[in-house]
C-alpha cells in the first residue's frame, strides 16, 4: 500500500522517537486532518504541539502540501493522495 | 512550604519570554545558576510545591508555535515531565482551547496533592496529583457573568488565586472582571469588589469589570487580602465583601505586584509604576515599597536597586521566601532579577540581561 508520509522539522522530531518522516499507510485520499490524526497517533505530545484541544492547527505550525500551505487550500479538509508528501514547517514568527 | 526551621537551601526560578532559568543557595546572597531551560518558550507561571517531602517545580511553558503545556521537575529542572495528553486541557463541550498558564498555586500543607491553576481564556483548574492533571472549574467557567467579562492588554485571564488554608474559601482574581468569591470550594462564585474603582467604564463602580492586577492574602488575619488594581491599591478585612483604598503614601497607585508576608500580620510590598499611561518606575527610578500596617504607611525601599531603570515589574514577576526575615525577589522586563534577604531592606542584582522576567518564584527547601 502507498504511504503518505509527513516530514517533520528538526525541533519536533525528538517528540516522534528521533523520526524526521512519519508515514500513514493510505489507499486511496485522505484528508490532512486524518492524515495527522494517522502518524500522531502514538505520539500524543507531538499531536499537542501541532494542534489544540478543539483539532484546530496552531497559528504558527504551517502544513505544505505540493508547496502551498494549508490554510490557503481547504484547511485541514484539503485532500492529499498517496504518494504525496506532507511538509510540517514552523512559521516565521517571533522575535 | 516548608517551614524555616527546615530550611536548608533556597530556590530560585526565574520564568522569562525565552525560557527558565533556576538558581539555588544555601545564603541566598550567592546563586547558581542553571538554564535557560525550554529555551525559546515562555515561561509566564512557575509553582515552586515543597510539600511531601520533596521540591516540585512546575512551569506554565508556552511556545509560540507549539503552545501551552505544564511540565514538573522533581529533580530541580535536571529533568522535566510532561503528562502524554497534557496537564491541562479544555473539556470538547467548552469548545475552547488553552492559550496560556497564568497561575500555578500549590495548596496548604493539609491539602498535600492539591495545586491549583489559572488560565487563559478565563478559567480555574484544580489537580490532586501534583500538578500533572488538572480539572476545569464549571463553576467558574459557567458564570452567568463570563460574557461580560474582558480582556486586559496580556489577555483575559484568571491569574491569581488565594486559597484558605483551613475553610474552602477560595479568591480568583482576574483581567478583567475583578475578584471573585467561592465559599464551598470552587462551586459557586460571586463577584467581589465593592470599593474598588473601574474608572475605564461607564460606571466607575460596577459589580464586577475592574481591572485588578494581583491579590495576595495576610497570611496572619483572616478574612484580610490585599489588591493591587489598574490603578488603586486596596485592603480589604472582611474577606472582600468591602475593600478601601490603601494608596495613600505611595507615589502611585498602578503597578502589578502585590506581595504578602509568609507569617506576619500588616506586611505587603508593592513595585509602583508611574500610571496606566506611562508604564515605568515613577520618575524612573525603581523603588519596592512595603507597609508593616496594612497599608496606612509605606516606607520606599531602593537601597541596591539601579537609579534610573525604565522597564516594568510584571505581576508574577515577584515573589516572597518563607524564611525569617523573609527574602524578597522581583525581575524585570530588562531581564534584571534582585534579591533580598531582609525583607527588602537591601536588594543585590542576582541575574541581569535575561529576557523579559515574567515569573519569579523563591522557596526555602530542605537540602537543595
Amino acid at each position: 500500500m502507498p504511504d503518505i508520509t509527513v516530514v517533520l522539522p528538526g525541533v519536533l522530531q525528538p517528540l516522534a522517537g528521533g523520526q524526521s518522516v512519519l508515514t500513514a499507510p493510505a489507499d486511496g485520499p485522505m484528508t490532512v486532518e486524518k492524515l495527522l490524526d494517522s502518524v500522531t497517533s502514538g505520539y500524543a505530545v507531538l499531536a499537542r504541539r501541532l494542534r489544540d484541544e478543539t483539532g484546530a492547527l496552531r497559528r504558527f505550525v504551517n502544513v505544505y502540501v505540493d508547496g502551498d500551505e494549508v490554510r490557503r487550500l481547504r484547511g485541514l479538509d484539503t485532500e492529499v493522495v498517496p504518494g504525496q508528501e506532507v511538509l510540517i514547517i514552523q512559521s516565521v514568527a517571533g522575535g | 512550604m516548608v517551614g524555616m526551621a527546615t530550611a536548608e537551601s533556597f530556590v530560585l526560578a526565574i520564568g522569562t519570554k525565552k525560557g527558565l532559568w533556576l538558581a539555588t543557595s544555601q545564603d541566598r546572597r550567592d546563586w547558581s545558576f542553571t538554564g535557560p531551560h525550554f529555551l525559546m518558550s515562555e515561561v509566564p507561571s512557575i509553582g515552586i510545591d515543597t510539600r511531601d517531602g520533596r521540591t516540585r517545580i512546575m512551569v506554565g511553558v508556552r511556545n509560540e508555535h507549539w503552545g501551552p503545556t505544564v511540565a514538573h521537575s522533581d529533580d530541580l529542572g535536571a529533568t522535566w515531565s510532561e503528562p502524554e495528553q497534557g496537564a491541562i486541557k479544555f473539556p470538547e463541550d467548552t469548545g475552547a482551547a488553552l492559550e496560556r498558564i497564568w497561575q500555578i498555586y500549590p495548596d496548604a500543607d493539609s491539602r498535600p496533592g492539591v495545586v491549583w491553576a489559572g488560565a487563559e481564556p478565563i478559567s480555574v483548574w484544580k489537580s490532586t496529583d501534583g500538578g500533572e492533571h488538572f480539572e476545569l472549574n464549571r463553576g467558574l467557567w459557567d458564570h452567568p457573568h463570563r460574557s461580560e467579562w474582558g480582556a486586559g492588554y496580556g489577555g483575559a485571564a484568571a491569574h491569581s488565586i488565594v486559597v484558605h488554608p483551613a475553610g474552602e474559601t477560595v479568591h480568583v482574581a482576574m483581567s478583567t472582571g475583578g475578584v471573585y468569591r467561592s465559599l464551598d470550594g470552587g462551586t459557586s462564585w460571586e463577584a467581589r469588589n465593592k470599593g474598588i474603582s473601574a474608572y475605564f467604564m461607564p460606571d466607575p463602580n460596577p459589580e464586577f469589570g475592574q481591572c485588578v492586577h494581583k491579590i495576595a492574602a495576610d497570611h496572619a488575619v483572616d478574612g484580610r487580602l490585599y489588591a493591587q488594581n489598574h490603578h488603586g491599591v486596596y485592603r480589604t478585612d472582611d474577606n472582600a465583601d468591602t475593600w478601601t483604598s490603601i494608596a495613600d503614601g505611595l507615589p502611585a497607585d498602578f503597578g502589578f505586584v502585590m506581595l504578602t508576608h509568609p507569617r506576619r500580620e500588616g506586611t505587603a510590598w508593592v513595585v509602583p509604576l508611574k500610571a496606566d499611561g506611562e508604564r515605568i518606575p515613577p520618575d524612573g527610578e525603581l523603588a519596592v515599597h512595603r507597609t508593616d500596617d496594612a497599608g496606612s504607611t509605606w516606607t520606599r525601599l531602593s537601597s541596591g536597586l539601579p537609579t534610573a531603570e525604565y522597564n516594568s515589574v510584571l505581576r508574577d514577576a515577584a515573589s516572597v521566601d518563607t524564611a525569617e526575615p523573609a527574602g524578597v525577589y522581583f525581575g524585570t522586563r530588562g531581564g534584571s532579577v534582585y534579591a533580598s534577604a531582609d525583607e527588602g531592606e537591601k536588594f543585590r542584582e542576582v541575574a541581569a540581561h535575561l529576557p523579559d522576567v515574567l515569573c519569579v518564584r523563591a522557596a526555602a527547601v530542605a537540602g537543595a
